[in-house]
């Protein structure tokens, strides 16, 4: 293996882990501050990219696509948050999953009524595309590049946000004790919309900056959002630290045991026996890392005892 | 007798009704309807000995489903061909009949259970949710990548497998030999809450601090819940595969365990017929709705949505009352 291929390859695995961190950052949030699972993170990822495959089909716009994405999803996640999510707070998370089962059955099937079953293609606007090279002589595409400042960029943003600003003060003191701040003045019922849609923002960006290299279908939501679980429960659920630790190692193992794993079983077994075995182990690497963490540390690696 | 006694009798009455309706009128495919629900509820029978009496939120219930289904695919398609599973070190052969299979899914359902549920059940909560979805998602993509029973494509097999003294290419003899599962798998989920073993397994559920001041420990007792539970479902998983004549890795996605979940809730967490119900209705709905409009699950989520939201205990709770205490 060269050294050229490995360097792109974890490029690969740092774009993963990024988009990845956009995701399981809302999860981790919601969870954090309102102590809810939502299974349906997946399908406010799915609208984002929805939103900008139509926006920029109509504009043309890439720019106009991403500020559709968030907007649709922020509107969204919003609007289920006031009528669905709002009632689950209290309840166990059993009920949570289950109400929010549904609303991926009610959102997945009302996307295809909408839009189709065909998937949309969204294309990377042409200042974006095509490879650049980095030192070392590593030719990696431009867009690919893109994803990952972009996401650094948010990611750097709400670490910001959440540390320095008065709502983010709010965000924290709502994660440690919601009656106290609810009694010195804060309308907590405001905040949780707030928290929910911003995390909505973040998974809909995602799913439109991912929406230019994949195609953009019902359903592409859900391989996603079990990783962003992944992420959470390795970083420990609730932690935003967690959850960039957890994405970053996810998207790294995950790229990385794909490419290595194979080359690393063909030094003992036949070549297709090789590919075989250390394709499908490396896909389950990820959930393996998973039952390891959990193993030694019940409760992730950030999360609170 | 209870309510919930009546009600539950009204379903017996209403699911050997049905059937014999459809048999007497020559409908096969109501017939198959009718296995697809008894099988589907055992599966529910299953996952509710976990999550109705130990309180145990299963998310990964389908790594058992598909076991149980993939047993019955290995084995038949071994012999289907007559070629041998393995030679060394003792000579194992392929099988065509129903209890062999029934037995392998289930032993191995049960092992899959003890090693996932040792492992989940250090944690709980969230976590306890998410690594079970983990590790069923682990055998999702193991299957997918594993090309000697069809891999993504999945496997057919050509005939359903034999039972004694029955011919099982008959859909009632089939619809039979299903309700009769259901039907002891459901005494005995009966029994089992009453035993002692249930009682304390209950009262763990409620309060497991309780439990450990007494001398029980509840780690061990959710164990066994946990591997009686999967062991039940790998059967049902073996019985789908046989319905269905072909095994996929479908039947491991997280999909199946939110449906096997859905049947569970939708009856009723912890009762009884809870499952029973609740894959009928499913079905129903599945049947009626499918032919109204191709978005069916639409109708299907906001109906589960509303349930979750308004009608919790499900039909039966619903029905019934809350005679039984749901903490």
């Amino acid at each position: 293996m060269t050294f050229l291929l490995f360097a792109e390859q974890m490029l690969n695995g740092l774009q993963f882990g990024i988009m990845l961190f956009l995701m399981a950052a809302g999860l981790t949030l919601v969870f954090g501050v309102m102590g809810l699972i939502n299974l349906a993170h997946g399908s406010l990822y799915m609208i984002g990219a929805f939103a900008a495959a139509a926006v920029a089909g109509l504009t043309g716009s890439f720019v106009l696509a991403l500020v559709a994405s968030l907007a649709a999803a922020a509107a969204a996640g919003a609007l289920i948050e006031m009528t669905v999510i709002r009632r689950l707070y209290r309840r166990d998370h059993l009920d949570q999953v289950l109400a929010t089962f549904a609303l991926i059955l009610i959102l997945s099937e009302g996307t295809r009524w909408v839009f189709g079953s065909f998937p949309l293609y969204l294309d990377v606007p042409t200042y974006l595309a095509g490879p650049v090279t980095l030192p070392g002589g590593i030719q990696y595409p431009l867009y690919r590049l893109f994803i990952i400042l972009a996401g650094l960029v948010v990611a750097g943003g709400l670490f910001a946000l959440i540390a320095r600003t008065r709502i983010g003060i709010q965000i924290r003191a709502g994660e440690a004790d919601r009656e106290m701040i609810a009694a010195l003045g804060v309308d907590i019922s405001r905040l949780y919309t707030l928290v929910f849609a911003l995390g909505a923002a973040l998974a809909g960006l995602a799913g439109a900056l991912v929406g230019a290299i994949q195609s953009v279908q019902v359903g592409m939501g859900e391989p996603v959002l079990i990783l962003a679980f992944v992420v959470i429960v390795i970083g420990g659920i609730g932690s935003i630290k967690g959850a960039l630790v957890g994405a970053l190692l996810v998207g790294m193992t995950d790229t990385m045991g794909g490419v290595l794993l194979p080359r690393l079983f063909a030094l003992v077994m036949e070549p297709a026996a090789a590919t075989t075995v250390g394709a499908s182990l490396g896909s389950m690497l990820i959930y393996i890392l998973m039952a390891v963490v959990l193993i030694l540390r019940p409760s992730g690696l950030y999360g609170k005892a | 007798m209870t309510r919930e006694a009546y009600i539950n009798a009204g379903l017996t009455f209403l699911l050997v009704l049905v059937p014999f309706w459809a048999w007497s009128t020559g409908q096969a495919y109501i017939l198959t309807l009718c296995t697809k629900v008894a099988i589907l509820a055992l599966a529910g029978v299953g996952l509710n000995i976990a999550l109705g009496l130990g309180g145990l939120v299963s998310f990964g219930h389908a790594a058992f489903f598909g076991i149980g289904g993939y047993a019955m695919g290995i084995l038949a398609s071994h012999a289907q061909v007559f070629d041998p599973i393995a030679e060394w070190p003792v000579l194992i052969n392929g099988t065509k009949s129903m209890p062999v299979i029934w037995i392998v899914a289930m032993v191995s359902a049960a092992l899959a259970a003890l090693v996932i549920g040792a492992l989940s059940l250090r944690t709980s909560g969230v976590y306890f949710i998410m690594i079970t979805l983990a590790f069923a998602q682990m055998l999702y993509y193991f299957t997918i990548g594993w090309p000697a029973y069809g891999g993504e494509d999945g496997l057919s097999i050509y005939l359903r497998n034999s039972f004694p003294g029955l011919n099982t290419l008959v859909p009632v003899h089939f619809l039979i030999l299903s309700y009769v599962v259901l039907g002891l798998a459901l005494l005995f989920s009966a029994r089992l809450a009453r035993s002692a073993f249930g009682l304390a397994l209950t009262a763990a559920r409620q309060n497991a601090d309780r439990v450990e001041t007494v001398g029980i420990a509840p780690y061990r007792l959710r164990l066994v819940a946990f591997v009686i539970s999967g062991a039940i479902t790998g059967l049902a998983g073996a019985l789908f595969a046989d319905l269905n004549r072909f095994i996929s890795p479908t039947m491991f996605s997280w999909h199946t365990s939110g449906e096997i979940m859905i049947f569970v809730i939708l009856g009723g967490v912890g009762r009884l017929y809870g499952p029973v119900a609740g894959a009928a209705l499913f079905i129903l709905l599945e049947h009626l709705l499918g032919g109204v409009s191709e978005y069916w699950q639409i109708f299907l989520g906001a109906l589960l949505l509303g349930v979750v939201l308004f009608a919790r205990g499900g039909l039966i709770g619903t029905l019934a009352g809350r005679e039984v205490a749901h903490d």
